[in-house]
């Protein structure tokens, strides 16, 4: 078993430098460079654990590049960084139990991701009500004390919906109190109140917080080589032992299970990555490998780093419509495609799931998941698109029994409960992203 | 060579509110959806514009009381 995030270790300051000594400082009477542990990211390969799996060392490059391009800045103008411990995405916890398990790691990699960009200010950000608030006041008065720091990291609250965890929309908040997505999305050249912005999952910094201790080649020792290392995976649905368990990249889908107590009973497909990923059919994806691209190439998409298992008593397509449902609630309301486009999308699907649908509405369906995609501010829309898409591509049997108003667990349901996804209470599109909305 | 594209509409999806100008401006060349909202060519934010079709993207750029239209050269 790897385990580097020290998710089993006492979350006190003490203990965290027990475990994993202290983030070395950069010396330049030494000849360090700030700049030193981009390559460093580089040579990790790391890549960020938020959804996109974006290489971590181009983001901070970019923020470095275009904070070098302005020539020099006063101290309010220089960069910011913010890491992106909000997890937007309902059945993910893996953010929350780093925050709660692992602060330091976490505050670590900020503290070394302003150094090397040069931040002058640096936040981390959880959502309002968030049970990681109160693991990072105590953490961050911890290393208040102790002045290990070169910005002091605030936490701030954006409100706990869907879209605020953009990454567009998390720098707009912190500069304007604003949590909705930005149009174009360039939080590097022109984030938090302009400022080039590194925003980062707090899972991605964490491994940066190690990064920066041992370095890019003992990073990239574990892992799938195109995208190394370790990382958590948040497992739900028919198991035993739902939680959150980490695993170097590339492990197996069917170990993973079995961390977690192996399938209960007849698994009939997986929602991979989140709301905002893909759902696969059983088959043989339990021998898949959990990477991006290995994700991928077996017909999901890792995003977020949830699997969840669907069980033979539950309907993918009714769990689809209350998903969706959701999504589209959860839209900014900023674009017309997603604030019309996905409650029209919602409502196909809740008529397939009800068995009234017939074929013309389905065709609809299918028209609009297509209408809908790439024509967003930002990847809501493509994301509940794909989501439903992939519903319909994975369990095209139980597409066709609904259309013929039947299903295969009508008279059955009820008895898988764990099959269940957890959806938030709906809200209105676009209501409560906005600071003055709060106070 | 006339397929060649000369220049890059973009759509700000954020400003724009669905008054469906650019449509009666340059109704060959922007369609509008089943919500009203402005479908390019291309069906996403970024649509290339061959020589022949300048005018019409230009036209429906200045119809634009948001100004969520511009041409990228």
């Amino acid at each position: 078993m790897t385990a580097r995030l020290g998710l089993s270790t006492p979350p006190s300051l003490a203990a965290h430098h027990r475990e994993f000594g202290r983030l070395p400082l950069v010396d330049a009477r030494r000849g360090d460079r700030p700049g030193d542990l981009v390559d460093d990211v580089e040579r990790a390969a790391l890549r960020g654990r938020g959804g996109g799996w974006f290489p971590t060392h181009l983001k901070l490059r970019a923020v470095v590049d275009s904070s070098a391009a302005r020539g020099p800045l006063s101290r309010s103008r220089r960069p910011v960084v913010i890491g992106n411990g909000m997890e937007g995405e309902p059945a993910s916890g893996k953010d929350a139990a780093l925050l709660t398990r692992s602060p330091h790691l976490v505050l670590d990699g900020i503290s070394a991701a302003a150094r090397t960009i040069g931040a002058t200010d640096a936040f981390i950000a959880v959502h309002r009500g968030s049970p990681a608030v109160p693991s990072l006041e105590v953490a961050l008065a911890e290393r208040a004390s102790s002045r290990i720091d070169p910005v002091t990291i605030r936490i701030v609250t954006p409100p706990a919906r869907y879209v605020a965890s953009e990454e567009s929309a998390l720098a707009h908040w912190v500069g304007d109190g604003e949590a909705t997505p930005v149009f174009p999305d360039r939080p590097f050249q022109r984030g938090a109140a302009g400022r080039p912005t590194l925003v980062q999952n707090a899972e991605t910094l964490a491994h940066l917080g190690l990064i920066a201790r041992r370095g890019g080649a003992w990073f990239a020792e574990v892992g799938a080589p195109g995208a190394p290392g370790t990382t958590l995976v948040t497992v739900g649905g028919s198991v035993p032992n739902p939680g959150v368990v980490e695993v170097p990249t590339g492990t197996a889908v069917h170990e993973i299970l079995a961390r977690c107590g192996g399938p209960a009973g007849t698994v009939r497909g997986y929602l991979t990555g989140g709301y905002g990923g893909g759902w696969v059919a059983a088959g043989d994806f339990d021998q898949a490998a959990w990477d991006p691209d290995s994700v991928r190439a077996a017909g999901g998409v890792i995003g977020a780093s949830v699997l969840w298992a669907i069980g033979e008593l539950t309907c993918p397509l009714e769990e689809l419509a209350r998903v969706t449902a959701w999504m589209a609630g959860e839209s900014a309301g900023q674009c017309g495609p997603c604030m019309f486009g996905l409650p029209s999308v919602a409502e196909d699907v809740r008529s397939l799931a009800l068995r009234t649908a017939d074929g013309v509405e389905f065709k609809q369906l299918q028209n609009r998941l297509r209408l809908i995609t790439g024509r967003g501010g930002c990847k809501h829309p493509d994301g509940t698109a794909r989501l439903v898409a992939t519903a319909l591509d994975a369990f095209p049997d139980e597409v066709a029994l609904h259309l013929d108003r039947r299903c295969s667990v009508a008279g059955r349901r009820g008895t898988d409960p764990a099959g269940t996804l957890p959806v938030p209470p709906a809200r209105l599109p676009g209501l409560d992203l906005r600071r003055r909305d709060f106070t | 060579m006339s397929t060649e594209p000369v220049g890059t509409l973009v759509l700000d999806p954020i400003r724009c509110d669905g008054r469906g100008m650019c449509h009666d401006a340059a109704p060959g060349l922007i369609e509008l959806d089943e919500w009203g909202y402005p479908l390019l060519p291309s069906g996403t934010l970024r649509a290339p514009i061959e020589r022949s079709d300048m005018k019409a993207a230009r036209d429906a750029t200045h119809a634009c009381p948001l100004l969520a239209l511009h041409i990228e050269r």
